[in-house]
């Protein structure tokens, strides 16, 4: 896939269209027979599998231990290609060290293990096989805090295609890359200027630019926009609807209003106290309308309306 | 046992709206307190002015000695040739050592983990307080006895590693872990992005480091007396397998020699070598607050 083909096919992904008031979207109306079904972590849209995108992540059973430490225990999810989803939950529930092992960023951390299984298009992602510089040539990151390299701005982008040898047509790319991440027209004039003379927004869009610039398949956003002013973070929700069906995107946030603004699934996570210790779990993934407006699980239902401690 | 067998809390009537004078045994931990501040203060004082002392001493019996001719030409008016030995003999050894030094830092800061990293950098700091005699020994037994300044060289390199190879780290601690974590994520292989984020994040440091061992390594003695101390200063010498004149041995045989005037060109020999010492050090010691200002801004 080159740069090119980064147009929307809205074919392929029927929920990847920005969120609107009224817009049209393909209601999956629970069966009869499964309301009042036992309740299970997937919805009941997700009997609809033939309506929804094909999975990029599959999460099964996922246990994520520090050592003795269990930080999170039995996630069971699938992220489709092509939409956001988003993690949600208090602080120390485990969606950024769910977050993280979906492109094995916790790898470096000595202590940590994965029990249960991740697959990436059906590969097990902690196979033996799998080399963890190609995981994170496919699923690229952004991080809480933008972290741009002491370079120009130009060579910041460019970095990561020069060091995996797509040299032709740098300067398009780096075009692209930038257009893409809508900081083009800002930093147009100065390329060659030191990327760490921009604002704290412009320097998240540049990373933001700088992980596309790969072109990626998944991109993994870490609370991208909890370090911005509401500005630049209203900036950074813009470049999400936009990215969206490009890329599959998983965001962590804390702003719950984010997670509705920007996401087309979302998933909540909470601390639940199993045997002695509290452990991150997931509670509730489904629709974002489904999550905000009309929870199953009553502990999503006073987390969302703020009643959550 | 007390000092002052005055006033105390225990046996006095403690009223909270006296003035807020010192009472009770306060003043006499005030004078405990103010003399321990005196001994670390004078103690400060007395290696500033030790420095201070040498300096004066070099500068004022050396600076007679001193002239254009004295720097540049050959024995018995000049010490050019000990100048020149001694710079092929620290460059070539410093060539060896920094590529050795610098990879050492790398192991220790990017590739060893703490536990793996703890013991090599102790062994570091062991052998960066061995006795040069005992390296230079070593070393002679490696060039199996022969005289010349490559062997001296070797001699320097290996007391240069450490001091190269833990400044170094120093500074590589200093590049940002969220850097790391960038160039990660780009799914980038470890080596390019320590060759082009990390290393040129480092430059300052590795400079000073250098410019740090080379100060050390120009004013070692006993290496360059064992391995390349038969050359003498009459003619230049360039070429680094036959023994090289060196200034601290030329300091030793001037110092040992009954003529005063001798004397007097040792002086004017350690000035040479005490400025450029100074100035490689202080100059590095600037240039790595500023590569340190760049990194933590």
């Amino acid at each position: 896939m080159s740069i090119d083909d980064y147009t929307f096919d809205a074919a392929q992904s029927t929920n990847g269209k920005p969120k609107a008031p009224g817009r049209v979207r393909i209601r999956t109306e629970p069966l009869p027979g499964v309301i009042g079904a036992p309740a299970a972590t997937e919805s009941a849209a997700e009997a609809h599998f033939h309506l929804a995108p094909e999975p990029v992540f599959e999460a099964k059973d996922v246990g994520i231990f520090y050592g003795a430490k269990q930080a999170l225990i039995d996630v069971t999810m699938n992220i489709r290609r092509g939409q956001v989803t988003a993690l949600i939950g208090p602080s120390g529930c485990g969606k950024t060290t769910f977050l993280r092992s979906l492109n094995r960023m916790n790898d470096s951390v000595p202590s940590f293990r994965l029990e249960g299984q991740v697959l990436y298009h059906g590969h097990d992602m902690y196979g033996s096989n799998v080399d963890t510089v190609e995981v994170r040539r496919r699923i690229g990151m952004v991080f809480q805090k933008p972290n741009p390299f002491p370079k120009s701005i130009y060579d910041n982008i460019a970095w990561a295609p020069r060091n995996l040898g797509m040299r032709q047509g740098m300067s398009e790319r780096v075009e692209k890359a930038l257009r893409g991440a809508a900081l083009w027209n800002e930093v147009k004039d100065r390329l060659k200027d030191s990327a760490l003379g921009l604002s704290g927004g412009q320097q998240q869009r540049l990373c933001i630019a700088r992980a596309i610039a790969i072109e990626p398949d998944v991109l993994l956003l870490d609370e991208p926009a909890s370090a911005l002013d509401p500005i630049a973070t209203g900036a950074i929700e813009d470049l999400i609807h936009s990215l969206k069906g490009r890329f599959t995107i998983v965001i962590v946030t804390h702003n719950m209003q984010q997670a509705a603004r920007v996401a087309d699934r979302t998933a909540f996570f909470s601390l639940e106290t199993r045997g002695e210790k509290p452990i991150g779990s997931l509670i509730e993934f489904d629709d974002t309308e489904k999550i905000f407006g009309s929870p199953r699980d009553p502990r999503t239902r006073d987390y969302v309306q703020g009643r959550f401690g | 046992m007390r000092l002052w067998p005055g006033r105390s809390r225990a046996t006095e009537e403690f009223d909270p709206t006296q003035p807020l004078v010192a009472t009770g045994n306060l003043r006499r931990r005030h004078l405990v307190s103010r003399f321990t501040q005196g001994l670390a203060i004078a103690a400060a004082m007395a290696a500033v002015a030790v420095l201070v002392i040498v300096i004066i001493a070099v500068v004022s019996h050396g600076v007679k000695a001193i002239s254009w001719e004295f720097i540049t030409a050959t024995e018995p008016n000049g010490i050019g040739p000990f100048l020149v030995g001694t710079g092929i003999v620290v460059a070539i050894g410093t060539l060896i050592a920094l590529p050795i030094g610098v990879l050492i830092s790398l192991f220790l800061s990017e590739y060893a983990g703490n536990r793996l990293a703890r013991p090599v950098q102790t062994l570091m700091d062991v052998m960066n307080g061995l006795p040069s005699i005992i390296i230079a020994l070593f070393a002679v037994s490696l060039v199996a006895n022969k005289q010349s300044g490559f062997g001296a060289s070797i001699a320097l390199a290996i007391i240069e590693v450490p001091l190269i190879a833990r400044g170094t780290q120093e500074v590589l601690r200093l590049v940002p872990g969220a850097q790391r974590e960038a160039a990660d994520a780009l799914g980038v292989a470890r080596w390019r992005s320590i060759l082009t984020i990390i290393l040129p994040a480092a430059t300052g440091g590795i400079v000073t480091a250098t410019l740090l061992s080379v100060a050390r390594a120009a004013g070692e003695t006993a290496p360059v007396l064992f391995l390349t101390g038969l050359a003498h200063g009459d003619e230049f010498h360039f070429n680094p397998f036959e023994p090289l004149p060196t200034v601290p041995v030329k300091i030793f045989q001037l110092s040992e020699e009954a003529n005063p005037e001798g004397f007097t060109q040792a002086w004017g020999l350690s000035l040479i070598l005490i400025v450029i010492i100074l100035v490689l050090g202080l100059g590095s010691r600037a240039l790595l607050n500023r590569s340190k200002r760049k990194l933590t801004q």
